[in-house]
């Protein structure tokens, strides 16, 4: 199967999610002003900074060319993991409910945190065991997930461990449909032993294996 | 036209900037403040202001989290300010 991640101006997590698909399929860089997904099974909208964060996180990139294509994707169907800067465009763009926060701190925080897995039958965690626990860094400053309606969530901070304020130590939440994913730790971050954790790869080999059986690699 | 969109936190939201500013006041002695809440200001020249609302709703303020309220040139000169 074959990964797509959109590239914005002020995306930095691009290429660690472009490698971190490539550890479970193949995986190509989209461009923000194309309105093209080249034929891609999964689209990944990576963190960063997109078009500066100017106005609010994530408020200029959902207008993006590529924005419109993503859209339609999901809308058909298809796989759409939104990470950090990512999952604030996908709110933003309406392709998930809610809205994120600055951070109750005010500061940026950066550290490994531990996270449950509250739903392991999505696309997005079906390689996980409901309750397990996972090791994933968080790198952001508005983080704090709102959503004044009920949302299916897929992930939650561990007790203690809600770095944001976040409504009910949500991490990560999908739509109704359970095609779309948004969530603020960077499972790219978290794939090789070198830097401390491999759970991350568990979000990526749930799409493939989600994917893979009826898509030719 | 010259308008002011002002947006600033929806009632009920958490708004940590507010807070850490009313707690600063007191701190240089400017006791007696309370509600204090952080937004932010935009200035634009509209050629049709009747559209200022649509471009709040779709674009300048996110309606889950914010509230705005639009003020034009006339409303701010009968308020004794002029927007430059």
């Amino acid at each position: 199967m074959k990964f797509g991640v959109v590239r914005f101006p002020g995306s930095c997590d691009d290429v660690d999610a472009l490698t971190a698909a490539e550890r479970v399929g193949e995986a190509i860089m989209l461009w923000h002003a194309e309105r093209e997904l080249h034929g891609v099974d999964a689209v990944i909208v990576p963190g960063g900074f997109s078009y500066g964060d100017y106005l609010r996180a994530g408020a200029i990139a959902r207008f993006a060319p590529v924005m419109e294509e993503v859209a339609e994707f999901a809308a058909d169907g298809g796989l759409v993991l939104g990470i950090c800067n990512g999952f604030q465009v996908l709110c933003e763009a309406g392709l998930l409910p809610g809205a994120l926060l600055p951070n109750v701190s005010l500061r940026f925080v950066c550290r490994q945190v531990e996270l449950q897995v509250v739903d392991a039958g999505s696309a997005f965690t079906a390689a996980c065991e409901p309750g397990e626990r996972l090791s994933i860094p968080v790198k952001h400053t508005t983080g704090r997930y709102y959503s004044p309606r009920p949302v299916r969530v897929l992930l939650r901070y561990a007790p203690g461990e809600n770095p944001n304020g976040s409504q009910d130590d949500i991490a990560g939440v999908c739509n109704e449909r359970g095609n779309v994913f948004g969530l603020m730790p960077h499972p790219e971050h978290a794939v090789d032993p070198l830097t401390g954790s491999t759970d991350g790869l568990k979000i990526f080999e749930s799409m493939r294996a989600q994917l893979g059986d009826r898509v030719a690699v | 036209m010259r308008a002011r969109v002002l947006v600033r936190p929806k009632a009920g939201i958490l708004d940590p900037q507010g807070q850490a500013v009313e707690r600063a006041l007191p701190a240089l002695g400017f006791v007696g403040v309370r509600n204090v809440h952080v937004g932010r200001l935009i200035e634009l020249d509209v050629d049709d202001p009747a559209r200022l609302p649509e471009m709040c709703e779709r674009l300048l303020a996110n309606p889950l989290i914010e509230e705005y309220e639009i003020l034009t040139a006339a409303q701010s000169a009968a308020a004794g300010d002029r927007p430059r």
